[in-house]
């Protein structure tokens, strides 16, 4: 269990090193930090003494475990666009991105997996055929474009919902929450729909693969010649085996749901980080480009490890490795 | 309750059909049989010869779109083919039990061989948790796993093969039920667990006064286990008699060629025969005996009509040679005399 | 070779059957054939060229489409007009044969991408393929947008604004291009492992022959089929993100607008109430990509099930 844990642990942080290595990349490479930094008529001699101060001459190797050392301490340098620093910039829009990508994760879950068991359970139910054809255009539709309708909708044509920004916050510590206001919910619903309308087909058509999968098993043949109920047969039993695809998949699109904010944001312009990303690449704003790429890595691995973490917890086989070997033969 | 003598399960003209695209399978055709309380009827046929489905049907879980056509089934004399599902559901388990093929795919990997046993015992008998598991440990310590007490709590990959199959017998003994269809239970083990398998299943019928449907293409079990045998070709009853007769004396020439085709039941010194051709299609079962073109004593009127079961001397074999008219004209004479 | 290869596959199993039987997928693809007979035969067909200014006048602003009945519309042009003057119809036919040129285009590269680096990685093997393979590894855990997106990113930072512009269709297939390479790779390297080992391939190895010649001749045929679906379900694939990044604002520019960037102008004008010059760039872009997937999907069944 250790093992596997700190096995998991290296592997995790050799992603984020090399990740790491190609946000350096793009810092030391591309673009000039020091043209962010000094006005125009800078002269040639006081950039070079501010390289020579920031240790931009020292060899690469050198530079790159500073870089690394600053990003663990979330020191990013300057926007080159604000000439702010970018550790606060990311971590003024962390909120807004976090709270929105939790909001979709429940939302996706919340009504995917029941509606994948459903069409899982009885595929031939009128329904079902109804939600599965749904969901391959759900599949097929772009985000943006969802959310444009979503807009038309409900706040074009209805009036009920806001089509912009997070409505009113309230601010606890640095943390700005929409959670307590609300115009602040109001605000997130059409944003969560949005942006979690993706995963939740896609988890919705996973669940329901699986569902069908486990349901043709013998253990699940098995189970109903022991006379259980349909309740214990299709919850007790086959729900729970679907459960670990269902963890990985769902897992990765929580880090999907972070990654795809970028364009949620820029339709409800929602004051996140995905919206600060799509400036940065526009203006080819480097260090925030490189700041963002770390911290979303920094997500997916701590993403896939609590999967990892979950695997165990679901799966006895993964556990018990005293009797396991014994299984084989007599 | 019925008299001592009357037969637990009885399937009177199974029909069992498959619809698809092309047309609709008839996978079991027109099998009619008895089985009496404590009674071990071995079935036997080769792959496809519709003998899984005909358990599969008794005990109410035949794969859609698989149905039961036509025919009746019943259970000390009640139909059971035909009843809701949540009616059914509360016989299997408790009346009829049920072994599969593949010990290893039986049971769920995510939950404790407890919990499965207890949740068993719960559906069926009015038991406390605390009831139920000291039963399931009862039951464990019956089918010979050794420190069924910590056991009891361990998990499915945790243990052998054979020991699995235990497990599943004692899931399928939870309730006493009054019958038990095994669908080839030892098919999947080695060699040397089939035996003990098998014998542990004999001892355990015998001492609860269970019937058992055993399916299975090894003839070998069948010679060490059943009372009666039961031979089906292409969904049909090829014969059917006591096992001492259908293994010596067998009436039917599939019988026979199934017979000769086993090493330990041949006597010793003669060859080993072999049965020509193979099982048709389901979509293409010839006219008359579905055994025609591979029999050797086909006459015409085989080609043409259909045999019934009927008296031959020891058992009842679907063949017109024990017809008072018999096979009709011999289409070719037989090889050897 | 590989597509006689898949014709006869596709003879051979119950394809042509599935595909008859299958109404959803007959008006798909009669549907994708007519978004890109309209595409492909714009300069011909569309009854206006939105991106010459000498054709554009401001009188023609904002029309309405001609079905809504109201004041104003104008048979000339049927969807009606944007704020410039721009027929939404004809801007739509231009817009959709870009979409489609760099959703091809970029499928093709990485294709060619992918297959390259993983007969390479599969062959070669070693650290060579470690290489490959960690980098694919560690691309995967990156949605192929945010790649596409920084690809672009970093692009910018090298060169200037206006000279961006001006390459801005190169770009963008070479950015999403390389976000899609990876599922070549690995599919193409699966299969070179298995043949690599088979006695065939180990005598063409004894008798001399170059090793290129030995993974083109005989190792690609057998990964076509399984690539080529991968191919038709990315063109959906790729066809969005490049709709996703023209959106975002870091695709095509306004003057040489795809559909994505049609919706992203659009948008801004929504709350007005212009809904036309969003709603039918947005239709268009949802049925073509709802019906390349469904094709994508249906052959991905029809002709291996196993990859599901």
């Amino acid at each position: 269990m250790l093992a596997f844990i700190l096995r998991r642990l290296a592997q995790s942080i050799a992603v984020l090193l090399a990740v790491g290595l190609v946000a350096f990349a793009l810092f030391h490479y591309i673009g000039d930090p020091i043209n962010a930094m000094v006005g125009q008529d800078t002269s040639m001699q006081e950039r070079e003494e501010l390289r020579e101060k920031l240790g931009l001459n020292d060899p690469a190797p050198l530079q790159f475990a500073r870089f690394i050392v600053n990003s663990v301490q979330g020191k990013f340098g300057l926007s080159y666009r604000t000439s702010e620093p970018v550790g606060r910039m990311i971590l003024e829009r962390l909120p807004a991105t976090l709270e929105l990508a939790f909001c979709a994760a429940v939302f996706a879950m919340g009504v995917g997996v029941p509606m994948g068991v459903w069409t899982g359970l009885y595929p031939r139910h009128w329904t079902s055929r109804f939600l599965q054809a749904a969901s391959l255009i759900g599949v097929s539709l772009p985000t943006f474009l969802i959310g444009i309708l979503l807009i038309m909708i409900f706040a074009v044509i209805l009036g009920l919902l806001p089509s912009f920004g997070r409505g009113n916050t309230v601010q606890l510590g640095w943390w700005t929450s929409g959670f307590f206001t609300f115009s602040g919910l109001k605000a997130l619903i059409l944003p969560s729909i949005t942006l979690g309308l993706f995963q939740l087909t896609l988890i919705m058509r996973l669940v329901r693969s699986e569902m069908l999968e486990v349901m043709r098993t013998d253990y699940i043949k098995f189970a109903r010649a022991r006379g259980l109920s349909n309740r214990a047969v299709n919850f007790g039993h086959a729900l729970k085996n679907t459960l670990v695809p269902v963890i990985t998949i769902a897992g990765l699109q929580l880090g999907a749901i972070i990654a795809f904010s970028i364009v949620t944001e820029t339709v409800f312009s929602w004051p996140g980080m995905g919206q600060l990303f799509v400036q940065s690449v526009q203006f080819a704003d480097i260090p925030v480009m490189a700041a963002y790429l770390l911290l979303v890595a920094f997500f997916f691995v701590v993403i896939n490890l609590v999967v990892d973490l979950l695997y165990y917890a679901v799966d006895p086989r993964l556990r018990g490795g005293m009797t396991t070997a014994s299984a084989r033969g007599h | 309750m019925t008299g001592a003598n009357a037969p637990l399960l009885e399937v009177r003209h199974l029909r069992v059909e498959f619809p698809t695209r092309r047309g609709t399978l008839v996978a079991v055709d027109d099998v009619s049989f008895d089985l009496a309380p404590g009674e071990v009827l071995g079935v036997v046929g080769e792959s496809g010869a519709g003998k899984s489905l005909t358990g599969a049907a008794i005990i109410g879980l035949l794969e859609p779109p698989g149905r039961i056509a036509a025919g009746e089934i019943r259970l000390e004399g009640e139909r059971i083919d035909n009843l809701p599902y949540e009616k059914m559901r509360r016989i299997r388990g408790a009346k009829i039990g049920a072994i599969f093929q593949d010990p290893l795919t039986s049971l769920n990997p995510l939950y404790g061989i407890g919990r499965q046993l207890i949740e068993t015992i719960q559906t069926h008998l009015p038991l406390s948790a605390q009831a139920a598991r000291a039963r399931a440990i009862e039951l464990l310590k019956e089918v010979g796993i050794p420190g069924a007490e910590t056991r009891i709590d361990h998990y499915p990959h945790q243990f052998s093969g054979g020991m699995r199959q235990r497990v599943v017998i004692a899931l399928a003994l939870c309730a006493n039920p009054r019958l038990i269809v095994a669908d080839e239970p030892t098919t999947a083990l080695d060699v040397s667990i089939q035996a003990q398998i098998i014998a542990l299943l004999k001892k355990l019928c015998r001492e609860h006064r269970t019937a058992v449907m055993l399916v299975t293409h090894d003839m070998g079990v069948i010679a060490e286990t059943a009372d009666r045998v039961a031979v089906m070709y292409a969904g049909r009853l090829a014969e059917i008699g006591p096992v001492r007769d259908v293994v010596k004396n067998a009436a039917h020439p599939y019988t026979r060629g199934l017979m000769g085709s086993i090493p330990s039941i041949g006597e010793r010194g003669h060859r080993l025969t072999q049965i020509e051709g193979s099982m048709p299609r389901l979509t293409e079962i010839p006219k008359g005996c579905a055994f025609n073109p591979r029999c050797p004593d086909r006459g015409d009127r085989c080609t043409r009509e259909r045999p019934e079961l009927m008296p031959a001397p020891t058992t009842q074999a679907a063949c017109w040679q024990y017809d008072p008219a018999g096979v009709g004209t011999k289409a070719r004479e037989t090889v050897d005399a | 070779m590989a597509f006689v290869d898949l014709m006869r596959r596709a003879a051979d199993s119950d394809i042509w059957y599935s595909f008859k039987s299958s109404h959803v997928v007959v008006v798909a693809t009669v549907v994708t054939l007519f978004i890109f007979a309209m595409a492909f035969l714009a300069p011909i067909l569309a009854p206006h060229t939105p991106f010459d200014p000498a054709t554009l006048s401001l009188s023609d602003a904002l029309k309405p489409p001609v079905l809504t009945g109201e004041d104003g519309a104008d048979w000339a042009f049927p969807l009606g007009t944007d704020e410039q003057g721009r027929d939404v119809l004809s801007s739509i036919m231009y817009g959709t044969r870009l979409s489609l040129v760099v959703g091809i285009l970029a499928t093709i590269f990485s294709m060619v991408l992918g297959i390259a680096l993983g007969l390479i990685s599969g062959y070669v093997g070693g650290g060579v393929d470690a290489f490959i393979m960690r980098l694919a590894d560690v691309q995967l855990t990156f949605p192929a947008l945010l790649v596409a997106l920084l690809i672009d990113g970093v692009v910018r930072g090298l060169i200037s604004v206006q000279r961006h512009d001006e390459i801005a269709l190169y770009v963008i297939i070479g950015a999403i291009g390389l976000s899609f390479w990876v599922q070549y790779a690995r599919t193409v390297r699966g299969s070179v492992l298995v043949e690599k080992s088979k006695e065939y391939v180990q005598a063409a190895r004894v008798i001399g022959l170059s090793p290129v010649l030995i993974m083109i001749r005989h190792v690609l045929p057998n990964v076509m089929g399984p690539v080529l679906v991968i191919a038709t379900i990315n063109i959906g694939l790729a066809v969005l993100t490049e709709a996703t990044l023209s959106f975002l604002g870091v695709g095509l520019p306004s003057t040489q607008p795809s559909l994505g960037t049609l919706i992203r102008l659009g948008q801004e004008v929504l709350l007005s109430g212009t809904w036309w010059i969003v709603i039918f760039p947005g239709v268009t872009l949802a049925i073509l990509v709802v019906a390349v997937n469904l094709m994508g999907d249906w052959l991905r069944d029809a002709l291996n099930p196993k990859l599901r």
